[in-house]
């Protein structure tokens, strides 16, 4: 049975037996839940059949926020692109930015999504997989597969590090979202476990200090733009690595960095809202327009 | 930890303590009056107090109360659900001194007159802590299925649930168990955590047992 203690657990299972992350990982987690291996993929599938339906209905024109601080920008996204066929990131990433967005958008506004990791970075994934799905014509079994893959790596890091902002900053919700997506693009094109491993060190390390500093503390100003660019990070992780590009610094090194700058962070920077972009003078005019002012 | 606890909860936003959390308060308020609630009165405490506009904490507390789950895509509409349905409610900014953050306090009223008061908090990833019912201290966590038995304060009450119990479902362990009993002779309550979940049938068959008012279960997440 697997640990989910390490990255290196995870490739050389894999490479040992010649199979993908996300084989090793289906038939681990079937044996340690005791369920039929295709009963646990069908839960995934569920999954990814609400990140397509939050896709959709995060992209609704009039789609406001609970606070009514966000809402239509996923619309704005994808008219951008139809407009001007796929603007300056071209067809294919503007896609996913408006899919992201959609998602994180559709959160905000109280609809129902899966959190990968979190809710904070639910946009990440849909992101880089409905877009996988739905644009480059993969099938369903292959994504909802490289979702065991990004799961894993999540496990990894949650047991080594934190995903949760209030302990570790954003670099721990959408830098794991990002890591976890980018090792299951890699594996969906074809990569191989040790490529897969270095494209989620290769995106965490790009979010690497990413403080969590909610306007209001809500989950909507910045995280909805930090769930589109961590979609990007993914996709670029992913690239970098399938060309050959290879992470200096080995994947579970780079997960304890990132615990240890969470430790380093201020607790000003860790969700509380009294940091960084929450404490700008315009945030608190948009918190006491959202909540009143404080007496 | 499995691969569901990454990927996954399937949730509606925007935050597991704001949302799922204060549906399973609600939840709890409404199993606890095991009627239809007519009237719903709502006090909150702290941050709850300040911040539930825009998180939405209202609307999930509602759906709650009429029996919607932490996964229902009906949450963000609760408002004009209980217009249609005739629940009227009001949430009351309070202080409840000392308190978590995140505490609500439920009262519910039904048609025949019956109300119940549940005091609770959202902890932190949709679980929850419930601190009273009915004015009776119960201190659970609803991290372990945790059974609720109110019932009228007579000798013996105990061992004839707990024994019920052991005769009829000894696969059941509690994990532990609480009795609160405000006054001599009156209503009390038993809060009874188990490990593993409750065999189909045993709520139920608790509640038929003499001077058991109510039994209620509160699922683990």
């Amino acid at each position: 049975m697997l640990e989910y203690s390490s990255i290196e657990e995870l490739v050389k299972a894999a490479e040992d037996r010649k199979l993908k992350i996300s084989e090793v990982v289906l038939e681990d987690e079937a044996l340690q839940m005791d369920e039929p291996a295709e009963a646990v993929y069908k839960r995934m599938a569920d999954s990814f059949k609400v990140m397509r339906e939050a896709v959709v209905k995060g992209t609704d024109k009039d789609l406001r926020s609970t606070s009514g601080l966000t809402g239509g920008d996923a619309y704005r996204m994808k008219t951008y692109r139809e407009r001007t066929g796929g603007g300056l990131m071209g067809d294919f990433m503007t896609g996913a930015v408006s899919r992201a967005i959609a998602v994180s958008e559709y959160n905000a506004a109280m609809g129902r999504i899966v959190a990968t990791p979190t809710a904070g970075s639910c946009g990440i994934m849909p992101g880089c997989l409905v877009t996988m799905y739905e644009e480059r014509g993969f099938e369903e079994r292959d994504v909802v597969m490289s979702m065991f893959t990004a799961a894993a790596f999540g496990m990894v890091i949650a047991q080594k590090a934190c995903i949760a902002g209030a302990q570790g900053g954003c670099q721990a919700e959408c830098g794991s979202a990002s890591g976890m997506s980018a090792a299951a693009l890699t594996e969906l094109m074809g990569g191989s476990p040790r490529q897969c491993g270095d494209a989620c060190a290769i995106a965490i390390q790009n979010q690497m200090g990413l403080v969590c500093d909610p306007v209001a503390g809500l989950v909507e100003i910045p995280c909805i733009k930090r769930n589109a660019s961590g979609c990007m990070i993914a996709f670029s992780a992913a690239d970098m690595c399938l060309a050959g590009m290879v992470s200096e610094i080995p994947p579970d090194e780079v997960i304890i960095a990132m615990k240890n700058v969470g430790d380093a962070l201020p607790q000003s920077l860790r969700e509380t809202a009294l940091g960084g972009l929450a404490a700008t003078p315009t945030a608190i005019k948009l918190k006491e327009k959202v909540f009143g002012k404080e007496k | 930890m499995n691969v569901f606890d990454i990927i996954g909860p399937i949730m509606i936003g925007p935050s597991s303590s704001h949302t799922a959390g204060a549906v399973r308060l609600g939840t709890v308020a409404r199993k606890v009056l095991n009627r239809e609630p007519v009237e719903a009165y709502i006090e909150l405490s702290g941050s709850f107090a300040k911040t539930y506009r825009g998180h939405g904490t209202d609307k999930a507390l509602l759906a709650g109360i009429m029996g919607y789950e932490s996964s229902d895509e009906e949450i963000r509409y609760s408002p004009e659900i209980a217009e249609k349905r005739g629940l009227k409610y009001t949430f009351v900014p309070t202080d409840i001194p000392g308190a978590h953050p995140n505490t609500a306090r439920i009262r519910l009223k039904a048609e025949d007159g019956s109300s119940c008061e549940v005091e609770g908090a959202s902890i932190g990833g949709g679980n929850i802590y419930v601190d009273m019912v009915n004015g009776m201290k119960v201190g659970f966590t609803g991290q372990m299925n945790t059974i609720l038995v109110l019932h009228y304060d007579k000798p013996g009450l105990i061992a004839a649930v707990t024994n019920y119990m052991y005769e009829h479902y000894s696969e059941v362990n509690i994990g532990n168990f609480r009795l609160a009993r405000p006054k001599k002779g009156g209503e009390a309550v038993m809060t009874i955590e188990i490990d593993g979940r409750p065999p189909e049938g045993m709520i139920e068959s608790l509640s038929k047992i003499p001077d058991v008012i109510n039994v209620i279960l509160i699922k683990a997440v």
